[in-house]
């Protein structure tokens, strides 16, 4: 290796492929008009070997400096030091107001948050004093906004449970009255609406979802030849999202419920992309909910007002199963199609179905290992 | 110490004063930079009030094209190694010197590859969330707290690496080699690891089956070795010109054995993974098929992908050919190969991973303006950054501005490069 370590070394020595005449001399421009003093002629040698080309001349100085300051330059030298101070100052001038101009959108912000909530630390490790004084700051926060005080709980996960979630395809008719009631009680967004829940038509005799329809809307349901397949977030045991957040913001808690910290969470969607179900939700703007239309009962790491920029999803209603209610989407389902309940109970309803019914799992090559099962009656 | 502290203190102010100093082509190139990264800035400032909604992205397609320049920089910025293994394993001395000029391009990638993750951030306020020790970091979990520590190791690699050799050349003295030697090499396995971990950062996602493919990391290697060195040979093209460094042409037509070797391997890959979607034929294919030739009468990629494709088997064939042996026709398929592995490894990677979506609906994702001013300011700033540190640099690495003149005082030091050419002659 080349000890004198060679990127820093001079490039002089070395010669061109092609051959040029031997040595020529250019005669270069004297620095007269600011250095007079220093008024000698430059000669520039062309390296044999170096190729005829532009050579760059040497600049005439147009700053000024004092360093090498001589009597010649008088009065003359002052007038150019006050034109380049004047154009100097035209240049910083014209360059701030260029870039006050292009940040003048930044005063529209109005939803700025507070120190507080900037600083606030990830949901594990606040201490029962600082949940307490965030669970404040959200309230009078909602207050302001909504004009209406909300009943916000941290409520933690009960012990003993683990929530496991049962579809019935057989009954389902695609009325979607999940998806609004869920709209409803996570307060999410009305425009743009949020929805958490999505419900595919799909022809009888494939699982294949590019044939499904996302957007049906007909007179009634249900349709002859079809049947309808909810996909909400399906609470995995060995959640991709989970994996994937470079910050902790999203997590799974004891009951199996995937919980995200919207306080915590920096808004780089690669959640979004690792889902296998489509089940995550991103604020692209500052969510909007008409005041009359807002649920009071609120979780902290459920259906608490959101900001723009942060991931939402469907956390089978933290705010009621935590407290031994069931989720919005199961009580106001007409059919019956869905059932809800802890799986560590043997005598409960989703135990009975893993047992005795045709469970189906989707997408189960992912390995995921959902909580939210599909299942038929025949 | 004081005197040690005084000579780095006027190191950098000579060399930030440098910047400041050139003839109106400097001034008119940095001043339009300047301004797109104003028009940029304003930009983004909307997105910051209004939130992504200013993109096209959406809850299907949720990532777009600032992902995609992401990753196609982080090619870049890997590639620069390129420069160096030649150097220091093969002890190429065609390219000694130059492998400053591409750790500075890999710097100047880096910075524009964080600025690209930045504006994608839905709460950039809460970046330090993601700073090991202040906030909560998801290691060794999460790809993408790998790709922050590697991003910002290579970062300060380089920065430490070409600084330091700056410095010495400055002060005329020589460097100590264990004080940058083991560097360079770890920076060797660095730059692979930057673009592999960025691979896995897709590769591991098991719900996108475009993307859960083992052969898009040797993917993204041999493209960025491709698109990389492609760069630095136009980069020094420029340099060579506006400057009177002296770049050899023989330093050139080694990178475009590089360039050649990687663009064949990289269509290699392409046609095995062409050939594994599209013989099997299994449901796996309708991303590969939507790239290729559109799905359900969804053809918004078909633009970009035939064009990269058409750019990167022209720059293939121009590159085997002797022809690229003469500058024009290397410099023309650099540029095609630049512009081709650009779409192919942006808009046509990252947009087909989300389409359809995991639920089969097709949502087309084609950038806004708000979202490409964002993304111009960014590139223009990246540009911004690499033309100031090789104004610093070169006049170092030719001795105009050392330690020796220093008395002379940088404004009255004739030697500055970069004004009006003058022909040779005469």
């Amino acid at each position: 290796m080349d000890a004198q370590a060679g990127i820093g070394t001079s490039n002089e020595a070395r010669g061109r492929d092609r051959i040029a005449p031997p040595a020529m001399i250019r005669m270069g421009q004297h620095s007269r008009r600011l250095n007079p003093d220093r008024g000698r002629t430059r000669f520039t040698l062309i390296q044999p070997g170096q190729k005829r080309k532009k050579v760059f001349n040497m600049p005439e100085h147009t700053c000024q400096c004092g360093a090498n300051g001589s009597q010649n330059r008088g009065q003359n030298a002052r007038q150019l030091d006050r034109r380049s101070f004047l154009r100097k100052s035209a240049v910083l001038a014209s360059g701030i107001a260029a870039l006050a101009a292009s940040l003048a959108p930044l005063r529209e912000l109005t939803d700025f948050g507070s120190v507080d909530e900037f600083l606030k630390k990830h949901y594990k490790e606040l201490t029962r004093e600082q949940m307490e004084k965030a669970l404040e700051r959200i309230r009078s926060e909602v207050e302001r906004q909504y004009g209406i005080r909300p009943h916000l709980r941290d409520l933690k996960p009960m012990d003993g449970v683990e929530f496991v979630y049962c579809l019935n395809l057989t009954r389902c008719v695609g009325c979607r009255k999940c998806v609004h009631a869920c709209v409803a009680e996570n307060n999410q967004s009305r425009s743009p609406e949020i929805q958490y829940i999505r419900v595919l038509k799909m022809p009888n005799g494939t699982f294949d979802m590019e044939k499904g329809d996302h957007n049906y809307a007909p007179e009634s349901v249900p349709e002859k030849g079809f049947f309808y397949m909810p996909v909400q977030c399906h609470q995995c045991k060995n959640p991709p999202c989970v994996k994937v957040c470079p910050v902790d913001a999203t997590w799974q808690e004891a009951d199996g419920i995937t919980v995200i910290d919207y306080d915590w969470c920096i808004g780089c969607r690669y959640c979004e992309a690792a889902c296998p179900y489509w089940a995550r939700r991103f604020n692209f703007t500052q969510p909007s909910i008409p005041k009359d239309k807002l649920n009071p009962e609120m979780a902290y790491l459920g259906n608490r007002p959101r900001h723009k920029g942060v991931m939402e999803k469907c956390h089978f209603c933290i705010q009621r199963t935590r407290v031994g209610r069931y989720p919005a989407c199961l009580e106001v389902c007409p059919t019956g199609a869905r059932k809800f309940g802890n799986i560590l109970d043997p005598n409960s309803e989703v135990s009975y179905i893993l047992k005795n019914k045709r469970v189906f799992v989707l997408k189960e090559e992912v390995g995921t290992l959902p909580r939210f099962l599909y299942y038929s009656d025949v | 110490m004081n005197q040690a502290v005084k000579n780095d203190l006027v190191f950098i102010y000579r060399c930030g004063r440098i910047a400041f100093e050139g003839d109106w082509r400097y001034y008119l190139w940095m001043g339009s930079l300047t301004a797109i990264c104003l028009l940029g800035l304003n930009a983004y400032a909307k997105q910051l009030v209004h939130g992504l909604i200013v993109t096209d992205m959406s809850d299907q397609v949720s990532w777009g094209v600032y992902i995609a320049n992401f990753t196609f920089l982080v090619g870049v910025a890997a590639a620069a190694v390129m420069l160096v293994i030649p150097v220091y394993i093969y002890k190429n001395e065609e390219l000694h010197d130059l492998v400053i000029f591409g750790e500075l391009l890999a710097v100047a990638a880096i910075v524009m590859c964080l600025g690209f993750v930045t504006v994608d951030l839905g709460r950039p306020d809460r970046f330090w969330h993601l700073i090991p020790g202040i906030g909560k970091f998801n290691f060794p979990s999460s790809m993408l707290s790998w790709d922050v520590i590697v991003l910002n190791g290579y970062l300060l690699l380089n920065l430490h690496i070409c600084g330091y050799l700056i410095y010495c050349r400055y002060r005329d003295k020589k460097p100590a080699r264990w004080f940058y030697i083991p560097f360079v090499f770890i920076a060797i396995l660095w730059a692979i690891s930057i673009h592999t971990v960025t691979a896995f950062l897709y590769v591991g996602l098991g719900g996108r089956p475009f993307w859960n493919s083992a052969i898009v990391g040797p993917r993204f290697i041999a493209s960025a070795f491709t698109a990389g060195p492609a760069l630095i040979i136009l980069a020094l093209q420029i340099i060579r010109r506006v400057t009177d460094y002296r770049i050899t042409d023989r330093a050139l037509l080694t990178l475009r054995a590089i360039v050649q070797v990687s663009m064949l391997i990289n269509v290699f890959l392409l046609l095995n993974e062409l050939f594994k979607e599209f013989y099997t034929g299994n449901l796996h294919v309708a991303a590969a098929k939507y790239l290729y030739l559109g799905l359900h009468g969804h053809y918004a990629l078909l633009p970009w992908i035939w064009t990269a494709i058409a750019l990167n088997l022209t720059a293939t064939v121009l590159l085997v050919l002797p022809a690229s042996r003469s500058l024009r026709w290397l410099n023309l398929a650099c540029a095609l190969a630049i512009v081709g592995i650009w779409i192919e490894k942006g808009m046509g990677l990252v947009v087909p991973g989300f389409v359809p979506s995991p639920l089969g609906e097709i949502v087309e994702y084609s950038p806004t303006l708000n979202e490409t001013l964002i993304c111009l300011g960014i590139w223009a700033f990246g540009l911004l950054c690499y033309t100031i540190f090789l104004r610093m640099a070169v006049p170092v690495l030719q001795g105009k501005l050392s330690k020796a003149n220093e008395s002379e005082s940088s404004c009255a030091n004739p030697a500055v490069p970069l004004p009006a050419p003058v022909e040779a002659q005469s």
